[in-house]
């Protein structure tokens, strides 16, 4: 197998263990103002991700430092490029880190609701500003002959980009939602399970129209519709959304919770599959298009990391897969946790 | 000011803040472990309790450190992506390295670690903190890796334009990385001892509660800095070595060493004066800087003249001199608090010995304020390594000048510079504290989250 497209598939498994990680602590990030009617109801919802936020957040930075091994210059395109969306995710992440620490520490409640609310900030615009980054890589933006980007600040913040950033953001919290509901019992599972369901309408809802929309205005996406490789995953990507409220409604949330974190895998892969072998196409050349082959690392280095990555990834899983399943009970108001 | 100059202090100032949370994670949690052990391998319940208390501690400075290491490792994307071109095929791989074999081990088995006091068994428990402690390691290992590809470039040739890796083996046996590595190890576990001592000598000032457990606490504290605060100076004395080779110009500015000189005299003070290339004040004590170089009286030590005057033929025109007065001060300053520490530790266990410690007051109250002094060093020695190797960003192959993002403005830098501050300014005053707030705190309220069933009605408000 050539080692460029393996980088690609591992990069695109990296992206997608991320969005499914971290998009349900994001959703449980957003909904903790809403969903948590006391403190202690806040706190479970705080300690049903506490053992697992920081692994997750993992998959982010390995993601970075994949990107940046194997694909150099796509590294230095797209965090160059993304000037502004990327400096507004790492502040939401130093603001979400620092909530989940600082927010027990004082009993003060104003402390505690401050400290809240930067955790709905730091888990909201993570999930919007990469559907905006995602939706500006679908459809192009300016590169220039030197594989700089050559567009404006505020080119990026495009219509398109901005649905797709709330999109995003409905996804993660609906994902949250129902592993929220996956992880505590009592009237806050109660609770997840409907706005689960009030999410799911409104998400499948949305992912409808603006799908329509787009088609109409971005030729560039048509490919996701029509092309019989892509096409089907992004139609079962849709049939995952349906299945989520019949499935919270027989209380299956094993089932509601693998649903959602299929339209995130099928979402993921029509776009990688629709990407491929491109990963940040030129709205000013077809031809100055960043893809597999003129941005990756040397073949030495990418055998040496294939051997690496392919060797230490299955520990990875293994020891993350096991602390989940140490947590795997479900939180009560009576369980002890650290947040 | 240009973005050159912008992208630097926003590296600098951003670097500087995160490496103050990594030394004590990286010290702390090996102190941590070693209480945990000492708890599984007694049973005597007062080291759990330790344990429990800097447990705490530990996992405030824990999380400002992982937070802001994201934040440098998308800097080099944003404000660096020509250097990021230039270096990716080498650099990448070691930062990919270390966060699938190092982050993932660190924040997985902390999680474990932090939840799992009932779920796991005790010594399951104990393998879940050895784990973060290899975890860090591992993680201080991988990027040194990056970082001493900085300073002396291996295993790679230039090719299309770019450095490529053509020898992976010599990135892992770089001579910069093995006298890096131990040294900021080294250092990391002075850290750690200097907190555990400076906090456990407040505690047995206000002589509240747990006495016996703040004493123990100081008897490893001090054990570690000692034994750390000897590496420290070894490997330091090694790296000094390996500079006359590897990097002399840092060398030479580090001692303000205008000129070459056979044999050197060790300047203790001077007042460099950048200009006119000479010290308007200058201390020296003869041979030392010979001895320091070569481990013998006599031997030459090249000054900044003859190298400028080298550089220049071998890279063309230019200014190949780092800031002498910043490498000369961080330099003496950093060794400076490295001697006193040892010294300070050495004073202690002696004391210790003697059970003459509690009746000290005045060695107490210094140890307490000694909690500074790695800070200080840490923040002086990194100063020196990355300033020292001005004008190079990778040393001999690309300047800083040449590494920065073409497409992103001076303003640009300058707007995501000044909020970096703000943010990280407010988290500073919070950090600080709540550290001040739980270190002074008695041992029970540390510990208390573990009674908590046994006290429904406080549950709500005990965290």
């Amino acid at each position: 197998m050539n080692l460029q497209i393996l980088w690609f598939v591992i990069i695109a498994v990296l992206f997608t263990g991320f969005f499914v990680l971290e998009g349900f602590d994001f959703g449980i990030g957003i909904l903790l103002p809403f969903l948590g009617k006391n403190d202690s109801e806040r706190r479970m919802i705080f300690n049903s991700i506490g053992p697992f936020w920081d692994g997750n957040e993992v998959w982010l930075i390995t993601t970075g430092g994949a990107i940046f091994a194997a694909f150099p210059t796509l590294y230095a395109a797209l965090f160059s490029s993304f000037y502004l969306e990327m400096f507004a995710i790492l502040v939401a992440l130093v603001l979400r880190g620092a909530a989940f620490e600082f927010r027990s520490q004082r009993e003060s409640p104003r402390w505690r609701s401050f400290w809240d609310w930067m955790m709905f900030v730091g888990s909201l615009l993570p999930g919007f500003f990469w559907g905006v980054i995602i939706s500006n890589l679908l459809r192009g933006i300016p590169i220039d002959a030197n594989m700089n980007y050559a567009g404006g600040i505020w080119n990026p913040l495009n219509l398109h980009a901005l649905l797709y950033g709330i999109l995003f953001v409905l996804v993660f919290t609906m994902h949250g939602a129902v592993f929220l509901d996956l992880r505590v019992t009592g009237v806050l599972g109660e609770r997840a399970r409907s706005v689960a369901q009030r999410l799911s309408f409104l998400a499948l809802l949305m992912t409808v129209l603006f799908l329509i929309w787009s088609f109409f205005v971005s030729p560039a996406i048509h490919h996701y519709f029509v092309s019989p490789q892509i096409a089907p995953l992004s139609f079962l990507s849709l049939a995952t959304i349906i299945a989520v409220p019949v499935l919270v409604a027989k209380r299956q949330s094993g089932w509601a919770f693998a649903m959602t974190s299929l339209t995130i895998v099928l979402t993921a892969a029509a776009i990688g599959l629709g990407l491929f072998p491109r990963m940040i196409l030129s709205s000013l050349n077809p031809a100055w298009s960043l893809t597999i082959d003129n941005t990756s690392s040397s073949p030495y280095t990418l055998t040496v990391m294939s051997w690496l990555a392919l060797t230490l990834l299955p520990f990875v899983l293994a020891f993350e897969g096991w602390s989940y399943w140490v947590f795997h009970k479900r939180l009560d108001p009576r369980t002890r946790g650290h947040y | 000011m240009d973005a050159v100059t912008l992208a630097r202090v926003q590296f600098g100032t951003t670097i500087v803040y995160h490496y103050l949370f990594v030394p004590l994670t990286l010290g702390l949690g090996l102190l941590i472990a070693i209480m945990e052990t000492l708890y599984v391998w007694s049973g005597n319940n007062m080291y759990k309790r330790m344990t429990l208390f800097w447990g705490k501690l530990f996992l405030i400075n824990f999380t400002l450190g992982v937070i802001t290491g994201i934040v440098q490792e998308f800097q080099f994307g944003m404000n660096w992506s020509t250097y990021s071109r230039f270096v990716g095929d080498v650099f990448g791989s070691p930062l990919a390295i270390e966060a699938l074999a190092a982050f993932f081990l660190e924040s997985t088995f902390l999680g474990i670690w932090l939840f799992g006091w009932e779920q796991l068994r005790k010594g399951v428990h104990l393998a879940a903190i050895w784990l973060v402690v290899l975890g860090s390691y591992l993680s201080a290992f991988w990027i040194l890796i990056a970082n001493a590809f900085m300073q002396e470039p291996v295993g790679y040739t230039i090719h299309h334009g770019r450095a490529e890796m053509t020898n992976f083996f010599a990135l892992l046996a770089n001579p910069t990385l093995w006298v890096e590595f131990p040294h900021v190890v080294a250092a990391g576990i002075v850290t750690g001892a200097f907190f555990v001592i400076g906090i456990s000598a407040y505690h047995l000032l206000k002589k509240q509660k747990d006495q016996e457990l703040f004493q123990r606490a100081m008897k490893i504290g001090l054990v570690a800095a000692l034994l750390g605060s000897i590496a420290v100076i070894y490997v330091g004395d090694l790296q000094a070595k390996h500079l006359v080779q590897s990097q002399p110009m840092k060398l030479a500015a580090a001692e303000a060493l205008w000129n070459s000189e056979n044999p050197a005299s060790l300047s203790l003070f001077s007042i460099p004066d950048q200009q006119h290339h000479t010290n308007t004040v200058d201390i020296s004590v003869p041979y030392a800087l010979s001895f320091l170089a070569h481990d013998s009286f006599y031997g030459k030590v090249q000054g900044i003249n003859q190298l400028e005057a080298q550089y220049e033929k071998l890279y063309g025109p230019g200014n190949y001199t780092p800031n002498v007065t910043i490498a000369f001060w961080t330099f003496r300053l950093m060794v400076g608090a490295g001697m006193t520490m040892a010294l300070l530790a050495l004073v202690g266990l002696f004391f210790l010995t003697r059970k003459q410690l509690e009746q000290r007051r005045w060695f107490l109250w210094v140890l307490v304020l000694s909690i500074a002094f790695p800070y200080l060093a840490n923040t002086c020695g990194w100063v020196l390594t990355e300033m020292g190797r001005q004008p190079w960003l990778v040393f001999g192959l690309l300047t800083t000048a040449d590494g920065v993002s073409p497409s992103v403005s001076p303003g640009m830098i300058l707007f995501t510079l000044l909020l970096f501050i703000l943010l990280y300014g407010v988290l500073a005053v919070v950090d600080a504290t709540l550290l001040f707030k739980y270190a002074r705190q008695d041992v029970e309220s540390a510990e208390s989250k573990l009674n908590a069933d046994e006290q429904d009605e406080e549950l709500s408000v005990t965290f």
